[in-house]
């Protein structure tokens, strides 16, 4: 059992202490405006101790725990998505040169070797150079703390897509290089979670499906948060420098029925989600799904708000945006979180190539479900439910996913037996 | 204390790949007018670096200092790469400050990024480029790749369309063509004014009659993309094989690297799995309104 120890629930704080000192920016969940959202974890205190929440279409609410957990609730409203790709980031500086005029340029005439007066081409005025610089990133590296298992996937994700092709993201690469990885086991899946049937959780893979690399340096599973007394968490060593920490504070041996323990608080997550997508043929479903009737049915619920792609852990579409100052002299490129959803997602001169919103709804779950495979070699969904608890119109991915499934099937579907808000429909199929 | 994350430099030399978002600069040495709307840009480097070799089919990303980016292909000559020639329509605020800038204006070039039409895969076929507008312009180099070996080739066709006899683009180049090269050029304007002596009606509909042996053809089609489908489906019914006909796509770019999913065309990322791809592939997802 040497790579299972126990820490009480009060050496929490210990280990925040531990990756504080050894230079971590240590970031988790923290409440903010009645969220659960990323942010900077200095003690224990931060997190949001005997806070759980209730997820389900077009609703999101924290509600009181009647115990201690630490980690009682489910997908935060934001996901650890902006750690390492911020909505807004800046790809470079750049500053115009000394405006070269005519005048200026006959007057910088000097010798030449042989003594003769050299003048510089006399141009027209024209603009001058440019010199372009990109931002350092002066940051501490990031430890992330109590990452869930679909977010800790969404990760992994982003490391295929930002850092894993011929072309990478320079930021994400760099922010991302030396993070250290606190997981967490999820006890208390929302309604709106069905990352079992994405097998993407609730309990995080040891390691990476597509590199083999390890998931996480540490997990936790909180066991009894309702009793003081036997309160703790089940600390799993994923790596050496994992191992590094777990020795630098205080723990206490693991016996086998306390993996045990850990393994049954995730098995009873997810026994309770009832939310699921087949992912073993939703790919097919959608590539075959191109000119369904459905697309008309939730283009008429869709508001086309892009809320869902804002707070999907995974989508990472951009634009870029020039901004200058007054005189022209400074511009610097912004790179933005965009979405498949903005009409001007697609503009070309003439016009938009998806203009209707049928299409663009198409296009964002046929990328999460079907095409993101052929690019990827896996799904582009870790079953987080956000996009479901986000939606104002309760549009639920889950099932449109299954109702694209039962219309092929050939099943007669009558569109329109969706249920907008409220009690969800469980899908079995 | 642990050192703060290293620059962003070293992180991207330590993955072995590339990040090519960081513009070269170049300076517009001419600006040449083609047409009321469309410019032809000479550029050169200003770092005294080497040029930018590519491959015909290939575009760049050009930037206007302080106004914005814009992926445009290459028009000049891949065995001569300078200066760096691009044919750009004046149609937005770019393309605007882009076609508008004086001689010695300096822009941001990244590239060349994309597939190629490789038309040397053509070598002891026919060859028929089907073409409109400025779409001869992303052409041009792959035209230059089969006239420069023109002996290793079949028949050589050039059916180009234009919108009226003013809007035809490089008129005197393809003269040359047909003249000196071997280049059977036959041009078709969609509209003419009264008296015009030329052929009047689609460039697709020259595809029907063009003298070329389907079965030992290979196509290479640019322009807008419902005359790029008639075009296709057009070669395709005479007997082209659909593997055998290649289509640049154009789609909204801002990264023209694959990474900010604006070019998304179902699995194809347009940017890096295009701007070249051949109709057996693009045919079901041609098909497709708004896919
Ligand atoms: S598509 Fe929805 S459920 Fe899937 S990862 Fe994105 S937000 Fe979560
Ligand atoms: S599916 Fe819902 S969240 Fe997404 S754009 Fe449409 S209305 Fe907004």
């Amino acid at each position: 059992m040497d790579d299972i120890r126990l820490l009480p629930a009060t050496g929490l704080e210990g280990l925040i202490a531990q990756l504080r000192s050894r230079g971590y920016r240590v970031m988790g969940p923290t409440l903010r405006d009645d969220a659960i959202v990323t942010g900077e974890i200095r003690s224990a205190s931060d997190l949001p101790q005997g806070v759980g929440d209730e997820q389900d279409p077009a609703r999101y609410r924290l509600r009181k725990r009647d115990d201690g957990a630490y980690f009682g609730f489910a997908a935060p409203a934001q996901s650890s998505k902006p750690v390492f790709f911020p909505a807004e980031e800046v790809i470079w500086r750049g500053r115009r040169d000394t405006a070269v005029t005519p005048d200026s340029a006959a007057s910088a005439s000097t010798p030449d070797n042989a003594g003769n007066p050299t003048t510089a081409p006399a141009s027209s005025p024209h603009d001058p150079g440019f010199t372009v610089e990109r931002d350092q990133l002066d940051a501490p590296p990031i430890a992330l703390l109590g990452v869930r298992s679909c977010d800790l996937r969404a990760v992994q994700i982003h490391d295929k897509v930002l850092a894993g092709r011929t072309y990478i993201d320079a930021h994400y690469v760099t922010r991302r290089e030396a993070t250290f990885v606190v997981a967490v086991a999820c006890s208390d899946p929302a309604a709106t979670c069905f990352c079992a049937s994405m097998g993407t959780g609730p309990r995080p893979a040891a390691t990476d499906p597509a590199t083999g690399e390890p998931s996480y340096d540490l997990l936790l599973t909180e066991i009894a948060p309702s009793d003081p007394d036997r309160h703790h968490f089940v600390l799993e060593i994923g790596t050496e420098a994992g191992r590094d920490v777990a020795h630098a504070i205080d723990t206490a041996p693991a016996e086998f029925d306390d993996q045990h323990e850990a393994l049954a608080v995730t098995a009873h997550a997810a026994s309770q989600q009832t939310r699921r997508i087949t992912a073993a043929t939703v790919r097919d479903d959608l590539r075959a799904s191109a000119e369904s009737s459905r697309w008309e049915d939730v283009a008429s619920r869709c508001l086309s708000c892009t809320n869902c792609t804002l707070v999907c852990p995974t989508c990472f579409c951009t634009t870029v945006e020039d901004v200058s100052d007054l005189t022209g002299a400074t511009a610097e490129r912004h790179r933005v979180w965009d979405s498949c959803f903005s009409e001007d997602f697609t503009y070309i001169h003439g016009g938009p190539t998806r203009e209707s919103v049928k299409a663009r709804y198409r296009q964002w779950i046929t990328h999460k479900l079907s095409s993101w495979e052929d690019q990827f070699g896996m799904l582009g969904c870790v079953g987080c439910g956000r996009c479901i608890a986000w939606c104002p119109a309760g549009i639920d991915i889950t099932e449109e996913a299954a109702a694209l499934g039962r219309m092929r099937a050939g099943g007669v579907l009558p569109t329109g037996d969706h249920v907008p808000t409220g009690d969800h429909v469980t899908v079995t199929s | 204390m642990m050192a703060g994350v290293g620059t962003i430099a070293d992180a991207v030399a330590r993955t072995g790949r590339a990040d090519p978002m960081i513009p070269r600069r170049f300076a517009i040495t001419r600006v040449r007018q083609d047409t009321r709307d469309t410019f032809t840009l000479l550029l050169d480097p200003v770092d005294g670096g080497e040029e930018m070799t590519f491959r015909a089919g290939q575009f760049t990303m050009l930037h206007a200092f302080g106004v914005g980016e814009v992926p445009i292909s290459i028009a000049g000559d891949p065995r001569h790469p300078a200066p760096l020639e691009h044919t750009i329509r004046n149609v937005g605020a770019v393309t605007r400050a882009l076609v508008n800038a004086a001689p010695g204006t300096e822009i941001g070039v990244r590239g060349p990024f994309g597939t190629s039409w490789d038309a040397a895969d053509a070598r002891g076929h026919d060859v028929v480029f089907v073409t409109g507008g400025i779409g001869l312009a992303p052409l041009r180099p792959a035209i230059l790749d089969v006239l420069a070996e023109r002996d290793s080739y079949g028949k050589v066709l050039l059916l180009y369309g234009s919108r009226t006899p003013d809007d035809i683009l490089y008129g005197a180049q393809m003269r040359r063509w047909a003249d000196l090269d071997g280049v059977n050029v036959q041009m078709t304007v969609d509209n003419a004014p009264h008296g015009y002596k030329g052929r009047v009606g689609f460039v697709t509909e020259l595809i029907g009659r063009a003298g070329f042996d389907p079965r030992r053809a290979f196509a290479f089609v640019c322009g807008p993309e419902g005359m790029m489908r008639a075009a296709a489906s057009a070669l395709v019914s005479r007997g082209v094989s659909p593997a055998r006909v290649r289509l640049s796509m154009e789609r909204s770019m801002k990264c023209g690297i694959g990474l900010c999913g604006h070019c998304q065309l179902r699995e194809l990322f347009v940017c890096v799995d295009g701007p070249v791809l051949d109709y057996a592939r693009l045919e079901p997802l041609m098909d497709v309104r708004e896919l």
